[in-house]
């Protein structure tokens, strides 16, 4: 009898999970009671830039190009949760900015675009996972600052970006860095807007939020949780441009964060092989391409920076 | 060896605005949970069939589910149902709704540990409900739960490192902020595991001691 | 609960009235307690379509089921090495000989004292600042095998002590060695009586991988967590997470039916000795179990 019972039990779940095995196909797209009119939907759009695999690549005396030559792969942090930067759609496909500049990159290692396995890494973690080898680069809104470099080194950088704030579309009170105070500000852990607002005293230290990641605070700012989310404008654009009714951005950055890629420290090769990948793709028109396919439809315009190699 | 005592020195403020927390977010939790505890042992052990049965979902469903899941849920979730909970408040409930479900097994299994000769012998003896309750099988069971509440209470204390994830500052979520200044995370964590023995092994051996005890009487 | 129960009497028609209308009293308070939190997500919009309609699609299916199969893996991995470990360390500590006895009690009570996520952040971070790459679910698995393994480390000292001092000394006295004595006879005897603990272990060592979340290492739940960001379907915080929530409910439940299943059938089997390592009903259990 009771055999019997487990039987059944197990039998059902079973079913219960053969049964959620087919599902439609395609795009998972939000229809009717769509409230945030004219916001895109979840599905991943690529600039429509094509990297061909350098054949021929070759840096000399760098160990990670070796490792990612031997090994026929490429190991890349991204985020996955920012519009038009780090994506991850219902689909599982990545895109944006970020993750094309991945794949140009990769591209130009020699490694086909489609070969990279990407890790999605926290803020925290990003100087150890490099460090630890964990990963062979990162791409994903990675402000160069000095003391970074103590621990890993840059190439870039490939955008400038400016810490900003994302607030609710009725919000009045909050208009730039100096109105703060009192308010609750979310932002990731170990990011450097955070230790920004903590470092000037913005806001009070009780009032600081953090979460591993910026989605978990812009679902904390809807559900009225926390007043602003600051981290940089490109970031904070694509969640505005994704739920236009309810989030806007102050609109007055406050810094200049740097974006750059992470690479090993010691890989001196590297760096500057990667640098002077990216004055090519500044030059031939490739980094435009990418930007107006993917943060340029965040609402604003740009252009490449100017490259700091050192 | 400097270097790991200077990482407490230099972050002695984190260690300590860390630890208080945890101790106040135990603290909180340990009240809540034995009252709610309390409460849903009392239905599991009541003679109303409707009560046992719900204290048994609730004992059912709680001790099946993650307590991440729990804590994911009050701060992703239920700020969407228009209910606003501070994090630290939201972890003390996820806490205290998480571990009231062992709080309540180990007040039924304590009761139930009790003979039921002696209450039917004191019946017989012509006692009262609340009398047969205080006087007979309350003190023999009582015995019997307190070890296992302690373990149970030693857990929750190790639990409560579950909230760094869902930004409240206590022990667990030191790591994090010691990334971001760059610290040796080895002798972080090291810091932190001495914090928790320092913690726990006391009450550890408290139990052992209270265990030894009674286990001879019964 | 068919018995009588230690606290009150089978009741009489008196309290049979009074049990009845408590019972509907109660029925009625629950499902108006139901009914509100019911009320709660229908005014909050949580049934609407567009933050469930994401689940019909094959691609986010494969994404729970992906999820799953990472905690699946995370768990099946680490129970295998948490249950050699625990085998080794009861072992070091039945021995005869302190040297062995002294390290396994304390690396048990060690591992036994710490927080499990702090644990799982030595096995992601400590590997990385020496710059060994190590993969999430590696340190996960070593945070789950370390603490679960010394649980079933006493788990299995228990068990093996709970065996009647009796039956050692009449294998002793037949001539077994010390380790046919473990093997031969102890051991046979106290699997039958452990086995319902361990699996209740194991229920608990499935439902700590769902601290790989703090790590980011993808399992069900961060699954989850990425679904129910998904700004464009309105946050669907709460369907993602019911549905996650149920998956969890059902493969533990799953395991703690088998895990009562085995103790009603051991239970059943006439006994030469040793009790049955209560996996439900020991108040320890509880503490055990959290």
């Amino acid at each position: 009898m009771r055999m019997k019972r487990v039987a059944a039990v197990a039998m059902m779940a079973s079913l219960a999970l053969s049964a959620a095995a087919c599902g439609k196909e395609g795009t998972p797209a939000p229809s009717g009671g769509n409230a945030s009119g004219g916001a895109q939907g979840d599905t991943c759009t690529t600039s429509g830039a094509t990297f061909t695999p350098k054949g021929d690549a070759n840096v000399a005396g760098s160990p990670t190009f070796d490792k990612i030559k031997s090994s026929g792969k490429v190991t890349v942090g991204v985020k996955f949760d920012q519009p038009n930067l780090g994506y991850k759609d219902a689909q599982g496909k990545r895109c944006g900015f970020d993750i094309e500049i991945a794949q140009y990159v990769a591209s130009t290692l020699g490694v086909d675009p489609a070969k990279i396995e990407y890790k999605e890494i926290a803020s925290a973690n990003r100087e150890t996972a490099i460090k630890g080898g964990e990963i062979d680069y990162y791409v994903g809104t990675y402000s160069i600052t000095d003391k970074r470099k103590n621990d890993i080194s840059f190439a870039g950088p490939y955008f400038i970006a400016g810490q900003d704030l994302l607030v609710r579309k009725d919000e009045t009170t909050i208009t730039g860095k100096d109105t703060l105070k009192g308010k609750k500000v979310c932002s990731a852990t170990g990011s450097t807007p955070i230790q920004k607002v903590r470092d000037e005293g913005l806001t009070e230290p009780e009032n600081i939020v953090e979460f591993k990641t910026y989605s978990e605070c812009v679902s904390q700012l809807l559900d009225k949780k926390v007043d602003a989310v600051t981290t940089d404008d490109a970031i904070l654009k694509g969640y505005a441009a994704q739920n236009p009714d309810e989030l806007k951005v102050a609109g007055q950055p406050f810094s200049t964060e740097k974006y750059g890629i992470g690479l090993p420290k010691d890989d001196k090769a590297l760096r500057d092989y990667v640098n002077d990948q990216i004055e090519a793709a500044a030059k031939d028109g490739t980094w435009q391409k990418i930007y107006d396919g993917t943060l340029g439809k965040s609402g604003s315009a740009g252009s490449p920076p100017a490259l700091e190699r050192y | 060896m400097g270097e790991f005592f200077r990482v407490l020195t230099d972050n002695w403020t984190l260690y300590r605005d860390g630890f208080t927390n945890t101790v106040q977010l135990f603290l909180i939790a340990a009240v809540g949970s034995l009252v709610l505890g309390t409460l849903l042992g009392a239905m599991r052990v009541s003679p109303v069939p409707a009560l046992r049965a719900s204290g048994a979902t609730y004992v059912n469903i709680v001790r099946n589910t993650p307590l991440t899941l729990v804590f994911a849920f009050l701060v992703f979730g239920v700020p969407k149902l228009d209910v606003n909970i501070d994090y630290f408040d939201s972890a003390c409930i996820a806490l205290t709704v998480y571990t009231a479900a062992f709080v309540c097994e180990v007040i039924r299994s304590g009761v139930n540990t009790v003979g039921t000769g002696q209450a039917e012998a004191a019946r017989a003896l012509g006692m009262t409900f609340a009398q047969v309750l205080t006087l007979i099988v309350l003190p023999q069971a009582l015995r019997a739960m307190v070890p296992p509440m302690m373990s149970v209470f030693i857990a929750m204390l190790k639990n409560t490192t579950i909230a760094a994830g869902f930004s409240v500052l206590e022990a667990g979520a030191i790591p994090s902020y010691m990334s971001e200044r760059g610290e040796p995370q080895f002798a972080v964590l090291l810091w932190i595991t001495i914090g928790f023995l320092i913690l726990i092994l006391p009450l550890v051996a408290l139990q052992r001691f209270l265990e030894r005890k009674w286990r001879v009487a019964r | 609960m068919s018995q009588a129960s230690v606290l009150y009497d089978l009741p009489g028609p008196k309290a049979r009235r009074r049990n009845a209308i408590l019972g509907v009293a109660s029925i009625v308070g629950i499902v108006a307690l139901l009914a509100y939190v019911g009320w709660k997500f229908y005014e909050t919009g949580q049934f609407e379509a567009r933050k469930w309609e994401q689940f019909q699609y094959a691609a986010v299916q494969r994404e729970l089921l992906a999820g799953l199969w990472a905690t699946l893996k995370a768990a099946g991995i680490a129970a295998v090495l948490a249950l050699l470990f625990g085998a080794i360390f009861a072992s070091a500590r039945l021995s005869d000989r302190w040297v062995l006895r002294a390290p396994a009690t304390f690396v048990v009570e060690l591992f036994r004292a710490i927080p499990l996520l702090i644990l799982i952040f030595f096995g992601y971070y400590v590997p990385l600042q020496y710059g060994w790459a190590i993969d999430k679910l590696w340190a996960l698995v070593i945070g789950l095998m370390l603490y679960n393994g010394s649980v079933l480390a006493e788990i299995f000292r228990a068990g093996i002590n709970a065996v009647p001092y009796g039956q050692t000394e009449g294998a002793y006295a037949i001539g077994l060695r010390k380790n046919q004595v473990l093997r031969l006879i102890l051991l046979p005897q106290a699997f039958r009586s452990m086995l319902p603990a361990i699996v209740s272990q194991l229920v608990v060592l499935l439902k700590d991988t769902a601290l790989g979340f703090i790590i980011t290492y993808p399992e069900l739940l961060f699954v989850g967590k990425q679904i129910g960001g998904r700004l464009a379907f309105g946050l669907p915080y709460v369907p993602t997470y019911l549905i996650v929530g149920a998956i969890y409910i059902a493969i533990c439940g799953l395991l703690s039916i088998f895990a009562w299943w085995l103790q009603r059938r051991l239970g059943r089997i006439p006994r030469t000795a040793g009790e049955v390592l209560p996996a439900q009903d020991a108040g320890e259990d509880a503490g055990r179990m959290i």
